[in-house]
Protein backbone atom coordinates (compact mmCIF):
# COMPACT_ATOMS: atom_id res chain seq x y z
CA UNK A 1 0.00 0.00 0.00
CA UNK A 2 1.27 3.53 -1.01
CA UNK A 3 2.07 5.41 1.68
CA UNK A 4 1.07 9.27 2.07
CA UNK A 5 0.95 11.70 4.60
CA UNK A 6 -2.87 12.69 5.64
CA UNK A 7 -3.02 15.61 4.10
CA UNK A 8 -1.51 13.78 0.73
CA UNK A 9 -4.62 11.97 1.00
CA UNK A 10 -6.64 15.13 1.30
CA UNK A 11 -5.38 16.60 -1.55
CA UNK A 12 -6.25 13.27 -3.74
CA UNK A 13 -9.68 13.84 -2.85
CA UNK A 14 -9.79 17.53 -3.77
CA UNK A 15 -8.37 16.96 -6.77
CA UNK A 16 -10.88 14.24 -7.54
CA UNK A 17 -13.82 16.51 -6.50
CA UNK A 18 -12.55 19.35 -8.24
CA UNK A 19 -11.98 17.26 -11.73
CA UNK A 20 -15.83 15.71 -11.04
CA UNK A 21 -17.44 18.55 -10.80
CA UNK A 22 -15.52 20.14 -14.13
CA UNK A 23 -16.67 16.43 -15.94
CA UNK A 24 -20.37 16.52 -14.25
CA UNK A 25 -20.40 20.19 -16.07
CA UNK A 26 -19.17 19.36 -18.86
CA UNK A 27 -21.53 16.36 -19.51
CA UNK A 28 -24.51 18.35 -18.19
CA UNK A 29 -24.49 20.45 -21.47
CA UNK A 30 -24.63 17.20 -23.20
CA UNK A 31 -27.47 16.04 -21.16
CA UNK A 32 -29.29 19.27 -21.73
CA UNK A 33 -29.34 18.16 -25.43
CA UNK A 34 -30.40 15.03 -24.76
CA UNK A 35 -33.18 16.05 -22.18
CA UNK A 36 -34.54 18.75 -24.44
CA UNK A 37 -34.90 16.53 -27.10
CA UNK A 38 -36.27 14.04 -25.39
CA UNK A 39 -39.10 16.85 -24.06
CA UNK A 40 -39.43 17.89 -27.52
CA UNK A 41 -39.25 14.78 -29.38
CA UNK A 42 -36.29 15.54 -31.10
CA UNK A 43 -33.29 13.65 -31.86
CA UNK A 44 -30.84 15.47 -30.36
CA UNK A 45 -27.08 15.56 -30.58
CA UNK A 46 -25.97 12.37 -32.43
CA UNK A 47 -23.19 13.13 -34.78
CA UNK A 48 -20.00 13.73 -32.40
CA UNK A 49 -19.08 9.96 -31.73
CA UNK A 50 -21.91 7.08 -30.56
CA UNK A 51 -24.33 8.85 -29.20
CA UNK A 52 -22.89 12.04 -29.43
CA UNK A 53 -21.39 11.48 -26.70
CA UNK A 54 -18.49 13.85 -27.79
CA UNK A 55 -20.39 16.78 -28.59
CA UNK A 56 -18.87 18.78 -25.84
CA UNK A 57 -15.15 17.99 -27.02
CA UNK A 58 -16.38 19.54 -30.00
CA UNK A 59 -18.17 22.41 -28.23
CA UNK A 60 -14.91 23.14 -26.40
CA UNK A 61 -12.36 23.01 -29.86
CA UNK A 62 -15.60 25.63 -31.26
CA UNK A 63 -15.32 27.97 -28.25
CA UNK A 64 -11.55 27.85 -28.11
CA UNK A 65 -10.93 28.90 -31.99
CA UNK A 66 -13.44 31.51 -32.19
CA UNK A 67 -12.25 35.55 -32.08
CA UNK A 68 -11.42 36.92 -28.91
CA UNK A 69 -13.25 39.81 -28.85
CA UNK A 70 -12.57 42.94 -27.22
CA UNK A 71 -15.29 45.28 -27.30
CA UNK A 72 -13.90 48.98 -27.52
CA UNK A 73 -13.49 51.31 -24.38
CA UNK A 74 -13.93 48.19 -22.58
CA UNK A 75 -11.99 48.25 -19.24
CA UNK A 76 -9.65 45.06 -20.37
CA UNK A 77 -8.64 43.56 -17.32
CA UNK A 78 -12.17 43.84 -15.53
CA UNK A 79 -13.16 42.02 -19.11
CA UNK A 80 -11.25 39.23 -18.23
CA UNK A 81 -11.46 39.27 -14.41
CA UNK A 82 -15.33 38.79 -14.52
CA UNK A 83 -15.60 35.61 -16.43
CA UNK A 84 -12.55 34.25 -14.35
CA UNK A 85 -14.54 35.39 -11.19
CA UNK A 86 -17.93 33.56 -12.03
CA UNK A 87 -16.04 30.30 -12.72
CA UNK A 88 -13.88 30.39 -9.68
CA UNK A 89 -16.82 30.64 -6.95
CA UNK A 90 -18.78 28.17 -8.68
CA UNK A 91 -16.05 25.83 -8.51
CA UNK A 92 -14.96 27.44 -4.65
CA UNK A 93 -18.89 25.70 -3.16
CA UNK A 94 -17.56 22.18 -3.84
CA UNK A 95 -14.97 22.25 -1.52
CA UNK A 96 -16.74 21.55 2.00
CA UNK A 97 -19.50 19.03 0.57
CA UNK A 98 -19.42 15.70 2.00
CA UNK A 99 -19.42 13.10 -1.24
CA UNK A 100 -18.92 9.65 1.31
CA UNK A 101 -18.32 8.95 4.95
CA UNK A 102 -14.67 8.45 5.86
CA UNK A 103 -12.29 5.45 4.48
CA UNK A 104 -10.03 3.54 6.26
CA UNK A 105 -6.46 1.50 4.72
CA UNK A 106 -4.45 0.72 7.77
CA UNK A 107 -4.29 3.42 10.51
CA UNK A 108 -5.33 6.20 7.23
CA UNK A 109 -9.07 7.16 8.14
CA UNK A 110 -9.26 10.05 5.70
CA UNK A 111 -12.85 11.67 4.53
CA UNK A 112 -14.36 11.68 1.09
CA UNK A 113 -14.27 15.66 1.31
CA UNK A 114 -12.26 18.58 0.72
CA UNK A 115 -12.23 20.08 3.89
CA UNK A 116 -14.13 19.42 6.82
CA UNK A 117 -14.78 22.83 8.73
CA UNK A 118 -17.36 23.59 11.03
CA UNK A 119 -18.65 26.61 9.39
CA UNK A 120 -19.52 24.47 5.95
CA UNK A 121 -23.03 25.68 5.51
CA UNK A 122 -21.74 29.57 5.98
CA UNK A 123 -18.82 28.73 3.23
CA UNK A 124 -21.79 27.73 0.67
CA UNK A 125 -24.08 30.77 1.54
CA UNK A 126 -20.80 33.32 1.29
CA UNK A 127 -19.44 31.48 -1.84
CA UNK A 128 -22.63 32.29 -3.52
CA UNK A 129 -23.04 35.43 -2.43
CA UNK A 130 -19.90 36.17 -3.86
CA UNK A 131 -20.99 34.72 -7.35
CA UNK A 132 -22.61 37.82 -7.92
CA UNK A 133 -19.33 39.58 -8.59
CA UNK A 134 -18.69 37.70 -11.84
CA UNK A 135 -22.02 38.89 -13.48
CA UNK A 136 -21.68 42.82 -12.05
CA UNK A 137 -18.09 42.91 -13.00
CA UNK A 138 -17.76 41.28 -16.31
CA UNK A 139 -21.31 43.26 -17.24
CA UNK A 140 -19.97 46.77 -16.36
CA UNK A 141 -16.59 45.93 -18.16
CA UNK A 142 -18.25 45.45 -21.46
CA UNK A 143 -18.76 49.25 -22.04
CA UNK A 144 -21.98 48.75 -23.29
CA UNK A 145 -25.37 50.06 -21.50
CA UNK A 146 -27.41 46.69 -22.51
CA UNK A 147 -24.56 44.62 -21.21
CA UNK A 148 -24.47 46.85 -17.64
CA UNK A 149 -28.53 47.02 -17.83
CA UNK A 150 -28.19 42.77 -17.83
CA UNK A 151 -25.75 42.78 -14.71
CA UNK A 152 -27.50 45.12 -13.00
CA UNK A 153 -30.75 42.70 -13.21
CA UNK A 154 -29.05 39.67 -12.76
CA UNK A 155 -27.53 41.00 -9.65
CA UNK A 156 -30.46 42.13 -8.37
CA UNK A 157 -32.17 38.56 -8.93
CA UNK A 158 -29.34 37.23 -7.08
CA UNK A 159 -29.55 39.46 -4.30
CA UNK A 160 -33.43 38.98 -3.79
CA UNK A 161 -33.29 35.50 -3.85
CA UNK A 162 -30.30 34.95 -1.33
CA UNK A 163 -32.10 36.31 1.22
CA UNK A 164 -34.93 33.64 1.34
CA UNK A 165 -32.63 31.30 0.81
CA UNK A 166 -30.79 32.04 3.52
CA UNK A 167 -33.76 32.18 5.44
CA UNK A 168 -34.94 28.52 4.67
CA UNK A 169 -31.57 27.25 5.61
CA UNK A 170 -31.62 28.84 9.56
CA UNK A 171 -34.24 26.60 10.06
CA UNK A 172 -32.08 23.69 8.79
CA UNK A 173 -29.55 24.96 11.26
CA UNK A 174 -32.48 25.08 14.02
CA UNK A 175 -33.52 21.40 13.84
CA UNK A 176 -29.38 20.25 12.93
CA UNK A 177 -28.01 22.73 15.27
CA UNK A 178 -24.78 22.48 13.57
CA UNK A 179 -23.18 24.42 10.42
CA UNK A 180 -21.39 21.26 9.47
CA UNK A 181 -22.59 19.66 6.16
CA UNK A 182 -20.64 16.33 7.50
CA UNK A 183 -22.29 16.38 10.84
CA UNK A 184 -25.86 17.78 9.18
CA UNK A 185 -25.50 14.22 6.95
CA UNK A 186 -24.62 11.78 9.73
CA UNK A 187 -27.40 13.33 11.73
CA UNK A 188 -30.29 11.85 9.47
CA UNK A 189 -29.27 8.77 9.68
CA UNK A 190 -28.15 7.17 13.22
CA UNK A 191 -27.32 3.28 13.78
CA UNK A 192 -29.90 1.31 15.44
CA UNK A 193 -32.52 4.35 15.32
CA UNK A 194 -35.02 5.71 13.44
CA UNK A 195 -34.38 8.11 11.38
CA UNK A 196 -35.82 10.75 8.67
CA UNK A 197 -34.15 12.64 5.63
CA UNK A 198 -34.65 16.18 6.67
CA UNK A 199 -36.99 16.39 3.83
CA UNK A 200 -39.53 14.78 6.18
CA UNK A 201 -39.05 17.92 8.52
CA UNK A 202 -38.79 20.93 6.55
CA UNK A 203 -40.97 20.33 3.36
CA UNK A 204 -41.34 24.13 2.92
CA UNK A 205 -38.25 25.07 3.55
CA UNK A 206 -37.40 22.69 0.68
CA UNK A 207 -39.76 24.23 -1.96
CA UNK A 208 -38.53 28.21 -0.76
CA UNK A 209 -34.73 26.33 -0.94
CA UNK A 210 -35.56 24.75 -4.31
CA UNK A 211 -37.00 27.59 -5.73
CA UNK A 212 -34.16 30.02 -4.92
CA UNK A 213 -31.75 27.60 -5.90
CA UNK A 214 -33.19 27.73 -9.47
CA UNK A 215 -32.85 31.89 -9.44
CA UNK A 216 -29.73 31.94 -7.73
CA UNK A 217 -28.37 29.85 -10.53
CA UNK A 218 -30.19 31.68 -13.56
CA UNK A 219 -32.42 29.05 -14.27
CA UNK A 220 -35.63 29.03 -16.07
CA UNK A 221 -38.26 30.15 -15.23
CA UNK A 222 -35.71 32.40 -13.63
CA UNK A 223 -33.47 32.82 -16.47
CA UNK A 224 -34.11 36.92 -17.00
CA UNK A 225 -30.03 37.49 -16.98
CA UNK A 226 -29.81 35.90 -20.05
CA UNK A 227 -32.67 35.54 -21.97
CA UNK A 228 -31.97 35.97 -25.01
CA UNK A 229 -35.43 36.71 -27.26
CA UNK A 230 -36.57 39.72 -25.18
CA UNK A 231 -33.85 41.83 -23.26
CA UNK A 232 -30.81 40.85 -25.17
CA UNK A 233 -28.62 39.04 -23.68
CA UNK A 234 -27.40 39.90 -20.57
CA UNK A 235 -24.31 40.27 -18.53
CA UNK A 236 -22.43 38.59 -21.48
CA UNK A 237 -23.52 40.30 -24.62
CA UNK A 238 -19.99 41.59 -25.67
CA UNK A 239 -18.35 38.07 -24.57
CA UNK A 240 -17.22 35.76 -27.14
CA UNK A 241 -15.26 32.64 -27.69
CA UNK A 242 -14.32 30.70 -24.32
CA UNK A 243 -14.85 33.82 -22.06
CA UNK A 244 -18.32 33.39 -22.46
CA UNK A 245 -18.25 29.92 -22.69
CA UNK A 246 -16.36 29.97 -19.02
CA UNK A 247 -19.65 32.03 -17.96
CA UNK A 248 -22.03 29.85 -19.79
CA UNK A 249 -19.84 26.49 -17.88
CA UNK A 250 -20.00 28.37 -14.66
CA UNK A 251 -23.64 27.91 -14.69
CA UNK A 252 -23.59 24.31 -14.92
CA UNK A 253 -21.06 23.92 -12.54
CA UNK A 254 -23.32 25.55 -10.11
CA UNK A 255 -26.20 23.50 -11.12
CA UNK A 256 -24.30 20.79 -9.89
CA UNK A 257 -22.74 22.26 -6.61
CA UNK A 258 -26.40 23.58 -5.06
CA UNK A 259 -28.30 19.50 -6.56
CA UNK A 260 -25.24 18.62 -3.86
CA UNK A 261 -26.02 21.05 -1.58
CA UNK A 262 -29.67 20.29 -1.77
CA UNK A 263 -28.91 16.71 -1.59
CA UNK A 264 -26.87 16.94 1.63
CA UNK A 265 -29.39 19.85 3.53
CA UNK A 266 -32.29 17.44 2.84
CA UNK A 267 -31.89 14.12 0.90
CA UNK A 268 -29.72 12.38 3.73
CA UNK A 269 -26.55 13.08 1.77
CA UNK A 270 -24.66 10.06 1.33
CA UNK A 271 -26.80 7.67 3.71
CA UNK A 272 -28.58 5.21 1.85
CA UNK A 273 -31.59 3.38 3.59
CA UNK A 274 -30.84 0.53 5.47
CA UNK A 275 -26.87 1.09 5.48
CA UNK A 276 -26.27 -0.21 9.05
CA UNK A 277 -28.39 -3.50 8.46
CA UNK A 278 -26.12 -4.41 5.53
CA UNK A 279 -22.68 -3.75 7.06
CA UNK A 280 -23.83 -5.72 9.70
CA UNK A 281 -24.83 -8.33 7.32
CA UNK A 282 -21.52 -7.91 5.43
CA UNK A 283 -19.64 -8.10 8.94
CA UNK A 284 -21.40 -10.69 10.71
CA UNK A 285 -22.78 -13.44 7.72
CA UNK A 286 -20.08 -12.78 5.36
CA UNK A 287 -17.52 -12.99 7.58
CA UNK A 288 -15.52 -9.37 6.14
CA UNK A 289 -13.28 -7.26 8.79
CA UNK A 290 -15.76 -3.99 9.96
CA UNK A 291 -13.34 -1.65 8.46
CA UNK A 292 -13.54 -2.97 4.78
CA UNK A 293 -17.71 -3.51 5.33
CA UNK A 294 -16.96 0.19 6.07
CA UNK A 295 -14.92 1.31 3.02
CA UNK A 296 -17.88 -0.82 0.54
CA UNK A 297 -20.92 1.15 2.42
CA UNK A 298 -19.04 4.67 1.81
CA UNK A 299 -18.26 3.57 -1.57
CA UNK A 300 -22.19 2.88 -2.16
CA UNK A 301 -22.95 5.87 -0.76
CA UNK A 302 -20.87 8.26 -2.61
CA UNK A 303 -22.84 6.39 -5.62
CA UNK A 304 -26.49 7.16 -3.83
CA UNK A 305 -25.04 10.63 -3.50
CA UNK A 306 -24.25 10.87 -6.99
CA UNK A 307 -27.71 9.07 -7.86
CA UNK A 308 -29.50 11.91 -5.95
CA UNK A 309 -27.57 14.63 -8.11
CA UNK A 310 -27.84 13.74 -10.78
CA UNK A 311 -31.75 13.48 -10.10
CA UNK A 312 -31.90 16.48 -9.24
CA UNK A 313 -30.06 17.89 -12.53
CA UNK A 314 -32.18 16.12 -14.45
CA UNK A 315 -35.10 17.95 -12.71
CA UNK A 316 -33.41 21.31 -13.50
CA UNK A 317 -33.65 20.43 -16.69
CA UNK A 318 -36.84 19.20 -17.16
CA UNK A 319 -37.78 22.68 -15.95
CA UNK A 320 -36.09 24.47 -18.18
CA UNK A 321 -37.81 22.91 -21.00
CA UNK A 322 -40.95 22.56 -19.34
CA UNK A 323 -42.22 26.04 -18.10
CA UNK A 324 -41.77 29.32 -19.76
CA UNK A 325 -39.23 32.18 -17.81
CA UNK A 326 -41.37 34.59 -15.40
CA UNK A 327 -42.25 38.55 -16.15
CA UNK A 328 -39.27 40.49 -14.39
CA UNK A 329 -42.28 42.43 -12.00
CA UNK A 330 -43.26 38.82 -11.21
CA UNK A 331 -39.96 37.39 -10.42
CA UNK A 332 -39.25 40.35 -7.88
CA UNK A 333 -42.94 40.17 -6.03
CA UNK A 334 -42.41 36.46 -5.97
CA UNK A 335 -38.84 36.54 -4.31
CA UNK A 336 -40.06 39.56 -2.12
CA UNK A 337 -43.76 39.33 -0.87
CA UNK A 338 -44.12 35.39 -1.21
CA UNK A 339 -40.92 33.85 -0.57
CA UNK A 340 -39.09 35.85 2.52
CA UNK A 341 -42.38 36.22 4.16
CA UNK A 342 -43.00 32.13 3.70
CA UNK A 343 -39.35 31.88 4.98
CA UNK A 344 -40.11 33.91 8.17
CA UNK A 345 -43.11 31.72 8.85
CA UNK A 346 -41.06 28.35 8.15
CA UNK A 347 -38.56 29.31 10.52
CA UNK A 348 -41.36 30.34 13.26
CA UNK A 349 -42.95 27.23 12.42
CA UNK A 350 -39.84 25.19 12.55
CA UNK A 351 -39.10 27.07 16.05
CA UNK A 352 -42.93 26.23 17.33
CA UNK A 353 -42.72 22.30 16.28
CA UNK A 354 -39.51 22.15 18.39
CA UNK A 355 -40.09 23.81 21.48
CA UNK A 356 -43.23 21.35 21.59
CA UNK A 357 -41.26 18.62 20.57
CA UNK A 358 -42.80 17.20 17.72
CA UNK A 359 -39.59 17.19 15.24
CA UNK B 1 5.61 36.71 12.60
CA UNK B 2 3.77 34.26 11.00
CA UNK B 3 4.39 34.44 7.31
CA UNK B 4 0.90 34.23 6.80
CA UNK B 5 0.03 36.98 9.07
CA UNK B 6 2.72 38.86 6.63
CA UNK B 7 1.34 38.06 3.45
CA UNK B 8 -2.00 39.43 4.64
CA UNK B 9 -1.14 42.28 6.21
CA UNK B 10 0.81 43.19 3.00
CA UNK B 11 -2.22 42.46 0.78
CA UNK B 12 -5.23 44.22 2.99
CA UNK B 13 -2.59 47.45 3.66
CA UNK B 14 -1.79 47.56 -0.02
CA UNK B 15 -5.39 46.99 -1.31
CA UNK B 16 -6.69 49.80 1.15
CA UNK B 17 -4.34 51.98 -0.27
CA UNK B 18 -5.60 51.27 -3.79
CA UNK B 19 -8.96 52.05 -2.64
CA UNK B 20 -7.68 55.81 -1.57
CA UNK B 21 -5.16 56.27 -4.16
CA UNK B 22 -7.59 54.51 -7.32
CA UNK B 23 -8.62 56.99 -9.67
CA UNK B 24 -11.75 54.97 -11.20
CA UNK B 25 -14.38 54.19 -8.20
CA UNK B 26 -15.39 50.96 -9.41
CA UNK B 27 -11.37 49.93 -8.69
CA UNK B 28 -11.87 51.40 -5.27
CA UNK B 29 -14.87 49.02 -4.70
CA UNK B 30 -12.65 45.81 -6.09
CA UNK B 31 -9.82 46.78 -3.72
CA UNK B 32 -12.26 47.03 -0.61
CA UNK B 33 -13.76 43.76 -1.09
CA UNK B 34 -9.79 42.58 -1.26
CA UNK B 35 -9.34 44.80 1.71
CA UNK B 36 -12.12 42.78 3.42
CA UNK B 37 -10.76 39.23 2.34
CA UNK B 38 -7.58 39.85 3.70
CA UNK B 39 -9.34 40.97 6.66
CA UNK B 40 -11.15 37.72 7.03
CA UNK B 41 -7.60 36.02 6.25
CA UNK B 42 -6.61 37.33 9.93
CA UNK B 43 -10.11 36.66 11.71
CA UNK B 44 -8.93 33.10 10.26
CA UNK B 45 -5.50 33.31 11.71
CA UNK B 46 -7.13 34.12 15.14
CA UNK B 47 -9.09 31.19 14.79
CA UNK B 48 -12.73 32.86 14.54
CA UNK B 49 -14.02 30.75 11.83
CA UNK B 50 -17.30 32.57 12.01
CA UNK B 51 -16.52 35.94 11.99
CA UNK B 52 -14.29 35.61 8.82
CA UNK B 53 -17.16 33.80 7.61
CA UNK B 54 -20.14 36.21 8.45
CA UNK B 55 -17.34 39.31 7.28
CA UNK B 56 -17.53 37.87 3.52
CA UNK B 57 -21.41 37.45 3.91
CA UNK B 58 -21.79 40.63 4.83
CA UNK B 59 -18.91 43.06 3.44
CA UNK B 60 -18.16 41.65 0.81
CA UNK B 61 -21.20 39.41 -0.55
CA UNK B 62 -23.98 42.35 0.47
CA UNK B 63 -22.87 45.70 1.22
CA UNK B 64 -20.06 46.12 -1.39
CA UNK B 65 -22.40 44.90 -3.80
CA UNK B 66 -24.74 47.59 -3.24
CA UNK B 67 -21.70 49.98 -3.58
CA UNK B 68 -20.78 48.67 -7.03
CA UNK B 69 -24.66 49.13 -8.09
CA UNK B 70 -24.47 52.57 -7.19
CA UNK B 71 -21.25 53.80 -8.68
CA UNK B 72 -21.70 51.56 -11.60
CA UNK B 73 -24.71 53.80 -12.54
CA UNK B 74 -22.19 56.38 -11.77
CA UNK B 75 -21.64 59.04 -14.92
CA UNK B 76 -17.77 58.19 -14.88
CA UNK B 77 -16.56 60.91 -17.58
CA UNK B 78 -13.73 63.07 -16.43
CA UNK B 79 -15.58 66.59 -17.74
CA UNK B 80 -18.69 65.48 -15.39
CA UNK B 81 -17.02 64.97 -12.47
CA UNK B 82 -17.18 68.03 -9.72
CA UNK B 83 -14.13 69.76 -9.00
CA UNK B 84 -14.28 70.34 -5.10
CA UNK B 85 -13.38 74.24 -3.90
CA UNK B 86 -9.97 74.13 -2.35
CA UNK B 87 -11.50 75.41 1.14
CA UNK B 88 -13.10 71.70 1.14
CA UNK B 89 -10.18 70.31 -0.08
CA UNK B 90 -8.08 72.08 2.95
CA UNK B 91 -10.80 71.10 5.30
CA UNK B 92 -10.98 67.53 4.49
CA UNK B 93 -6.89 67.12 4.69
CA UNK B 94 -7.33 69.14 7.88
CA UNK B 95 -9.84 66.74 9.27
CA UNK B 96 -7.85 63.53 8.55
CA UNK B 97 -4.43 65.02 9.50
CA UNK B 98 -6.13 65.51 13.29
CA UNK B 99 -7.78 61.64 12.98
CA UNK B 100 -4.47 60.65 12.23
CA UNK B 101 -3.21 62.41 15.01
CA UNK B 102 -5.30 61.37 17.61
CA UNK B 103 -4.92 57.68 16.31
CA UNK B 104 -1.42 57.44 17.16
CA UNK B 105 -1.80 59.58 20.38
CA UNK B 106 -3.79 56.72 22.07
CA UNK B 107 -2.09 53.82 20.21
CA UNK B 108 1.91 55.09 21.06
CA UNK B 109 1.79 53.92 24.26
CA UNK B 110 -0.23 50.77 24.29
CA UNK B 111 1.85 47.77 25.37
CA UNK B 112 0.03 44.63 24.42
CA UNK B 113 -0.24 42.39 27.98
CA UNK B 114 -0.07 38.73 26.21
CA UNK B 115 -1.94 35.73 28.17
CA UNK B 116 -1.34 35.59 31.77
CA UNK B 117 1.44 32.81 31.85
CA UNK B 118 -0.56 29.32 33.12
CA UNK B 119 -3.76 30.51 31.10
CA UNK B 120 -4.91 27.25 29.55
CA UNK B 121 -5.08 27.59 25.82
CA UNK B 122 -8.88 27.22 25.20
CA UNK B 123 -8.53 26.09 20.69
CA UNK B 124 -12.33 26.51 20.38
CA UNK B 125 -12.44 29.92 21.55
CA UNK B 126 -13.91 31.64 18.46
CA UNK B 127 -16.11 28.96 17.24
CA UNK B 128 -19.42 28.49 16.40
CA UNK B 129 -20.78 27.40 19.64
CA UNK B 130 -18.46 29.49 22.02
CA UNK B 131 -19.51 32.43 19.92
CA UNK B 132 -23.53 31.17 20.29
CA UNK B 133 -22.84 31.07 24.25
CA UNK B 134 -21.55 34.08 24.77
CA UNK B 135 -23.93 35.40 22.61
CA UNK B 136 -26.76 33.99 24.33
CA UNK B 137 -25.71 34.42 28.21
CA UNK B 138 -24.10 37.48 28.01
CA UNK B 139 -25.05 39.74 25.78
CA UNK B 140 -28.75 38.52 25.15
CA UNK B 141 -30.45 42.00 25.34
CA UNK B 142 -28.59 43.34 22.38
CA UNK B 143 -28.77 40.53 20.45
CA UNK B 144 -32.26 40.38 20.67
CA UNK B 145 -32.92 43.72 19.95
CA UNK B 146 -30.29 43.41 16.81
CA UNK B 147 -32.35 40.78 15.66
CA UNK B 148 -35.64 43.10 16.02
CA UNK B 149 -34.22 45.69 14.08
CA UNK B 150 -33.77 43.54 11.56
CA UNK B 151 -36.75 41.84 11.52
CA UNK B 152 -38.36 45.58 10.78
CA UNK B 153 -35.90 46.19 7.90
CA UNK B 154 -37.36 43.40 6.17
CA UNK B 155 -40.38 43.87 6.27
CA UNK B 156 -40.29 47.32 5.13
CA UNK B 157 -38.57 45.92 2.11
CA UNK B 158 -41.55 43.99 1.83
CA UNK B 159 -44.05 46.68 2.52
CA UNK B 160 -42.12 48.65 0.01
CA UNK B 161 -42.23 45.69 -2.60
CA UNK B 162 -46.11 45.44 -2.11
CA UNK B 163 -48.48 46.36 -4.90
CA UNK B 164 -50.06 49.02 -4.13
CA UNK B 165 -54.04 49.38 -4.60
CA UNK B 166 -55.44 50.12 -8.25
CA UNK B 167 -51.37 50.08 -9.33
CA UNK B 168 -50.97 48.15 -12.75
CA UNK B 169 -47.89 47.41 -14.26
CA UNK B 170 -48.69 45.88 -17.42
Amino acid sequence: MLELPALGWQSIVIFVVFALSLLIATYCTYAERVIAAFLQDRVGPDRAGPYGLLQPLADAVKMFTKEEFFPGGANKVLFVVGPCLAMITALMSSAVIPFGNTMSFGNNLFFLQGIEVNIGMLWIFGVVSLGVYGVMIGGWASNNKFSLLGAVRAASQNISYELAMGMSLIAVLMISGTLSLREITLQQSVAGEWQVWNIVKQPLGFIIFLVCAFAETNRTPFDLPECETELVGGYHTEYSSMKLGLYLFSEYVNIFVVSAVMSVLYFGGFNFPFQYELRDWFVNSQGWELASAQNLITLLGTVGLFLKIFAFIFFFMWIRWTLPRFRYDQLMRLGWTILIPLAVFNIVLTGALILFGVI
Amino acid sequence: MHPLFLFLSFVALLSALGVVFAKNPVHSVLFLILTFFSLSGHYLLLNAQFVAAVNIIVYAGAIMVLFLFVIMFLNLNVDTEPHKPALAKMAAAVAGGSLLLILVAALKDIVPTGVAAGTPFNSQIGMVDQLGLKLYTDYLLPFELASVLFLIAMVGAVMLGKRETGERNF
